[in-house]
């Protein structure tokens, strides 16, 4: 589904990815760690393609499409969908509106904003005045109405309340797995996801199939999420890294 | 009490007094437009042309939900019907012979030597439209007004009054176009509004000018104890020059105004557009607010508030987009506080859409040009209320149009 080849991306002049290598398989969740500054969020950013991140090396393939210099949008109509971590306030623009006009017209706004709890929000300019919890409802929100095949999902669980990480986390499963009843099912018809999380709390309501650690712009290590999720937090990334580098 | 004859000396004195905004046009190029044209018993009978001029300012030539029509077609009367016999609508001439008591409010507001504009429409005995709402009386829907330029090269001179006696409400809608084929002319539009006490006046104006009119409207607004003013002004279409700088006189305690303005400047146009609020009575307030776009034209967005009163408040809010390298915007606020507990404030801010904000629509599947539209529509929309229906198409193809030019 997506494959990243020894991609280096530079912000600004400054170089804050390098040589990255990645790949999601179709129905595939892939879970991304890495310490705050490592460029976790520029790599999502980079695969969607918003402006201001240069790929300068490598190449970004999306369903076997180059997809490296492409503009947003047509990215979006391949089916890539990003929740970001801090996107713009969008004065003047209603979420209902918006969201209705993002299905294609083929969805009640309400219908999808009621598991959500955002039914209140439908007529709010985007995310102007939104709490930290309640623009990330808006985004899982616009991506049930969007329906991407890969979910570029940028730490959705923080600054959440309990309740709301209820709600975010079976959201996030209904949307990746569907109706899919078996694990064969769900590669064959599911969704793909990158992840990235802290946390890790999200793993507790979809489970992950593979797990990176980024560190300093640099792929560290990759392995099951869950055991990786423990050392970072027995080690922290220092001991990621020490490893790492034992290993070399 | 000014006599005819002052009023006439002083004219002269500024026939040719450049105003203090605004290209300075030569009017003695153009001639006056017409007084003889011969008149319309119903506005459905006019071509398919010109009401769809009309539909697209709002004026409805059906009638239909509304409380009367008046038309002035370059400067002739040229249609007026009222289905509310509780309201007036005449000409401004006929007003003047029927009351006597109207030389109180005429040329009283505006003055006559404000520049050579003010002073040609007095010259030229301009007319237009008077309207009276009497005390206590509530319309329930607009009365709709139309200003027409069927002719090149000339001005046309109008002269407006509209009084709203103790307690009544007055809707009107001002709707200005120019037919097909003009060229070049001139609109001067005079315009003295009364709002007496507790009574309140709601005014939307659309300008769909043409490319190479020139527009310089004079309006000033006296409102008294407990009045209330709302203004819409439209103005996305293509024209030469407007200048124009309403004012709203707050003198009575407890007045209340607020004049919205969303206007485009297209490439060839400028706009000086601007709204003042004079604070003269305490407790009043105002909120001038405008949202202007420019395509390669320029804008310069004023508003002016001078608190002379205590306890009034105010705010003023001016919000500029610039879409293309070739435009320009200016916004200029000024704030004028001549007493104490006073509250004036201002925000302005010109500049591009912002590049993340489009692309966090454009995120989610939609096309710049769609991206960039939905901003702007969203840009404009800042809730004026009593646009009419008619108009909303109008207003949505404009915008879309917009954002197709705006890359
Ligand atoms: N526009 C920019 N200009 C300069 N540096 C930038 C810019 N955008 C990102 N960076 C830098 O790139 C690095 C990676 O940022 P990024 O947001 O990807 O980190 P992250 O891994 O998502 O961190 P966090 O866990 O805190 O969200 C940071 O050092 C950041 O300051
Ligand atoms: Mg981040």
């Amino acid at each position: 589904m997506l494959e990243i080849n020894n991609l280096s991306v530079e912000v600004g002049g400054k170089r804050i990815l390098t040589n990255i290598n990645l790949r999601v398989e179709m129905g595939y969740t892939h879970v991304l760690f890495g310490p705050n500054g490592a460029g976790k969020s520029a790599l999502l950013m980079t695969i969607m393609g918003f402006s201001g991140y240069n790929a300068v090396e490598g190449e970004i393939i999306f369903k076997g499409e180059d997809i490296t210099h492409m503009p947003v949008n047509e990215r979006a109509k391949l089916g890539i969908g990003v929740m970001t971590q801090r996107p713009p306030n969008m004065t003047g623009i209603k979420l209902g509106e918006f969201v209705k006009l993002v299905s294609k017209k083929n969805i009640n706004p309400e219908e999808l904003a009621k598991p959500l709890d955002m039914i209140r929000f439908l007529d709010r300019d985007i995310n102007v005045g939104f709490s930290g919890g309640e623009i990330k409802r808006s985004e899982l929100l616009q991506l049930a109405a969007q329906k991407p095949d890969l979910y570029l999902l940028d730490e959705p669980e923080s600054g959440v309340d309990l309740v709301s990480i209820e709600q975010i986390g079976s959201t996030i499963k209904k949307l990746l797995f569907g109706d899919a009843t078996c694990a064969g099912e769900r590669r064959k018809k599911g969704k793909s996801a990158l992840i990235i999380t802290h946390t890790g709390q999200i793993l507790d309501y979809v489970e992950a199939d593979k797990g990176y650690v980024l560190s300093n712009g640099m792929m560290l290590c990759t392995g099951n999420p869950r055991e990786l999720l423990n050392q970072i937090k027995s080690k922290g990334y220092k001991g990621c890294i020490r490893c790492n580098r034992e290993m070399s | 009490m000014q006599s005819r004859n002052e009023l006439k000396k002083r004219a002269e004195s500024a026939i040719k007094k450049s105003a203090a905004y605004g290209e300075d046009f030569d009017l003695d190029t153009l001639g006056i437009a017409s007084t003889e044209i011969a008149t319309s018993e119903n506005l459905q009978d006019l071509d398919t042309e010109t009401k769809k001029k009309l539909l697209n300012v709002g004026v409805v030539p059906s009638g239909e939900g509304r409380v009367g029509s008046f038309l002035m077609l370059d400067n002739a009367i040229s249609h007026k019907s009222l289905y509310d016999s509780s309201l007036e609508l005449m000409s401004t001439h006929e007003a003047m012979e029927k009351y006597y008591w109207l030389k109180d409010y005429s040329w009283k507001l505006v003055a006559v030597d404000t520049d050579k504009y003010t002073a040609t429409s007095y010259l030229e005995n301009a007319n237009g439209y008077f309207i009276r709402a009497p005390a206590g009386q509530k319309a329930k829907l607009p009365v709709q007004t139309c200003l027409l330029l069927g002719s090149r090269n000339v001005s046309q001179t109008v002269h407006n009054i509209i009084i709203v006696e103790e307690g009544a409400e007055l809707d009107v809608i001002t709707g200005c176009a120019t037919k097909n084929g003009i060229e070049k002319a001139m609109h001067l539009g005079i315009s003295e509004m009364y709002v007496k006490k507790g009574a309140t006046l709601n005014f939307t104006m659309i300008h769909n000018w043409a490319e190479q009119v020139g527009v310089r409207p004079r309006t000033v607004v006296h409102l008294e104890e407990g009045a209330t003013f709302i203004s819409n002004y439209i103005s996305l279409k293509p024209v030469r020059s407007i200048q124009s700088y309403p004012t709203v006189k707050l003198e009575g305690r407890g007045a209340v105004t607020r004049l919205s303005t969303i206007a485009v400047a297209h490439p060839g146009s400028e706009l000086d557009l601007g709204s003042r609020a004079v604070f003269n009575a305490p407790d009043t307030r105002a909120e001038l607010i405008s949202r202007t776009i420019t395509t390669g034209g320029k804008i310069i967005a004023r508003g002016e508030m001078i608190g002379n009163a205590i306890n009034a408040k105010g705010h003023l809010e001016c919000r500029g987009l610039v879409l293309s390298n070739e435009g320009m915007q200016r916004a200029i606020p000024i704030l004028e506080a001549n007493v104490e507990d006073i509250e004036l404030t201002h925000e302005a801010a010109v500049g591009k859409i912002a590049r993340d904000q489009v692309e966090y629509l454009m995120a989610r599947g939609l096309s710049e040009d769609e991206a960039v539209g939905m901003i702007v529509r969203g840009f404009l929309d800042f809730g004026m209320r009593g646009i009419p229906e008619e108009l909303k198409d109008d207003i949505d193809k404009t915008i879309s149009q917009i954002g197709m030019k705006a890359m």
